[in-house]
């Protein structure tokens, strides 16, 4: 069993296939057996296309009916023919410009704000209670207050991607901060190291990656949160285009769609995953 | 020197400033210290009381601590777990303030920490993100701030190399085995070049045949170096192969200092032939004997005076105790 490292990914393998068939036979026609396998041919797509304008209600796609969008979403991401129709490509880089944009923002504030909340116990029981307050918000519930202050539906769903990356970024980094061993604080101190040495060289290594695996839970949310703000906020986006298929009655779209949330959320989470591998360090 | 002095004052001490220089180990100078003469570290009533929230004034951890270390003296406080060493060690090395009584070093009272001390903590303290190189770059990049990449990579390397760490360079303490991160550790302390050395039982957690190998390094170092330390221990083994002077602390709470004890073994001293020195057993078996026994059981005597802890010389005469 040990030494078969191809075993796992050939179960995986084994379970999408078997994924597969279940979709297949779960959405297969019970009458009119042609349509199964030749579903890639363009005249089927636009078919689909022109069942959804007419307002016809489509059943469940199947799995052929879904890889032939995904296929058709692929070749072309990026066109653009007027608001209500974008291509995937921009739809979901708006989305990542404005988690990035948000979680940048949070980090900026979050980072140094723990720092100094971590060093100091008094700031810290100071401000206790209203991060106790703030971090269990849903952070929709200050989209309104957001469109009402800031008047602008893009900023809006940037501020509330910046309220919902904020908290675990700010915990973690005071925590990481404040559990910096005494030890090498005294080692710090025994060699004279100036304050502003001592924050970089040994209290942000030390804590670097308790602040990491906060920077990973944020972008986590922010990913989450943003597909529900989008769909609130409308206009552009990925959760906008859930939406907007959803009211064209596109399932394939939707299901397109949501495959391809999961896959730059599962890029998004590497990417920092990987961040910290590169900064933890072992005892 | 067999009558019992009134004031901690004779004992190896070489006279002058000593030489850093690695090399030729200078000769020990014996020349007594007149009466007169202020030690090197001077210990005067120190106290260390840990306020508890509903006890503001609990029993000290120790009180009326007086002693006090000449320059290049290598001085060993033997005493049971608790009594008090490590916050000792602390307050010399101004990372804990006394709750009464002062340290002077030098002329000047110890106040915070300084790197005219360098310490080697309890538990090795290397920063586990940076290589054994890095670490000790650390210390000496704070030293000399002004030091180009290169002179301070070449000292730090110097100072690896002393504790035969030259091939581990690149290594992160979590790849180093206990006793190479130890060595690490007094690389690291040894290359601010302090005026004194605080050493916190440095080889505690170490086998004996580590802990035999780091010893002799320790003191071809500091025999090279003529560097003043102060060292903890719990192994009276080492105390003896060590130090000029052994303290020794009573239990706690309210420790003090017993008394000091004259190591009358001749330097160079090696391992292997230690015991053959008729002297040897006598002094094991005086320490070990108050570890077991007078440790607990320490009352202050007629003749016992806590600013004047007395200097024992085991053998020689008997003493009170
Ligand atoms: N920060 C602290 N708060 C309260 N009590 C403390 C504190 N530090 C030390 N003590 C107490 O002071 C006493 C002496 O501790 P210390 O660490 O100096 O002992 P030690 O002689 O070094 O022991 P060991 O040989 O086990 O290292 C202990 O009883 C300990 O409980
Ligand atoms: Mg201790």
């Amino acid at each position: 069993m040990k030494s078969k490292p191809w075993l796992a990914p050939l179960l995986s393998a084994l379970f999408f296939a078997l994924f597969i068939a279940i979709w297949y036979v779960a959405t297969a026609p019970a009458s009119g057996s042609g349509t199964a396998a030749p579903a890639m041919d363009p005249e089927y797509a636009a078919l689909m296309g022109a069942q959804a304008q007419a307002g016809g209600q489509s059943a469940m796609p199947g799995p052929g009916e879904v890889a032939a969008k995904i296929w058709e979403h692929l070749s072309d991401p990026f066109y653009d023919r007027g608001t209500n129709d974008k291509g995937l490509g921009i739809q979901i880089a708006y989305s990542i410009a404005r988690v990035l944009g948000g979680y940048l923002l949070a980090a900026l504030v979050a980072i140094p704000l723990g720092f100094v909340i971590g060093m100091s116990p008094l700031i810290y029981r100071a401000l206790d209670p209203f991060i106790q307050i703030l971090k269990p918000i849903s952070p929709l519930a200050w989209m309104p207050l957001a469109l009402y202050t800031i008047k602008d539906s893009g900023v809006s769903a940037i501020f509330v991607i910046f309220i919902c990356s904020l908290w675990p970024m700010l915990v973690n980094t005071a925590f990481g901060v404040a559990s910096v061993r005494r030890e090498w604080l005294n080692v710090a101190r025994t060699l004279e190291v100036s304050p502003l040495r001592k924050a970089f060289q040994v209290i942000l290594p030390a804590a670097a990656p308790t602040i990491l695996t906060g920077m990973r839970i944020s972008i986590g949310i922010a990913w989450l949160v943003i597909v529900a703000a989008e769909m609130l906020v409308g206009g552009t986006g990925i959760g906008y285009f859930v939406w907007n298929e959803w009211n064209n009655l596109s399932i394939t779209n939707i299901i397109t769609a949501i495959l391809l949330i999961g896959l730059v959320g599962m890029l998004l989470d590497h990417l920092l995953a990987w961040v910290a591998r590169a900064i933890s360090w072992r005892e | 020197m067999s009558a019992l002095p009134s004031s901690h004052t004779p004992h190896p001490s070489p006279v002058g400033t000593p030489p850093l220089a690695f090399g030729a180990a200078p000769a020990v100078n014996k020349s007594p210290y007149s009466m007169s003469s202020q030690p090197f570290l001077k210990v005067e009533g120190l106290k260390r009381q840990f306020p508890q929230p509903g006890n503001p004034d609990p029993a000290p951890v120790f009180e009326d601590v007086h002693f006090g270390i000449e320059r290049g003296q290598f001085v060993c406080v033997l005493g049971h777990s608790g009594c008090g060493k490590t916050t000792i060690l602390n307050i010399l090395a101004g990372l804990d303030d006394a709750t009464a009584g002062h340290v002077i070093m030098d002329g000047r009272e110890v106040r915070g920490p300084s790197l005219d001390r360098g310490v080697v903590f309890q538990g090795h303290a290397l920063m586990p993100w940076l290589s054994a190189l890095k670490n000790v770059e650390f210390a000496v990049r704070s030293r000399h701030p002004d030091w180009k990449a290169q002179k301070v990579r070449e000292h730090a390397v110097k100072y690896l190399e002393l504790v035969h760490l030259g091939h581990a360079l690149d290594k992160k303490p979590a790849e180093l085995s206990g006793g190479m991160k130890q060595r690490v550790g007094i690389a690291r302390a040894f290359s601010i070049e302090p005026k004194m050395l605080l050493l916190d039982e440095p080889f505690g957690a170490l086998d004996a045949l580590t802990r035999g190998s780091i010893q002799d390094e320790l003191i071809g170092i500091v025999e090279a170096t003529q560097q003043t330390v102060f060292m903890i221990t719990h192994d009276v083994d080492e105390a003896i192969l060590l130090a000029d002077r052994i303290v020794l602390m009573t239990n706690g709470p309210r420790a003090r200092i017993a008394e000091i004890v004259v190591n009358p073994l001749a330097r160079p001293r090696v391992r292997e032939t230690l015991h053959q020195q008729p002297a040897f057993y006598t002094l094991r078996n005086h320490l070990v004997d108050f570890l077991v026994k007078r440790s607990r059981e320490f009352q202050p005597g007629p003749g016992w005076d806590a600013k004047n802890p007395p200097l024992v010389h085991p053998g020689q005469s008997s003493q009170p105790a």
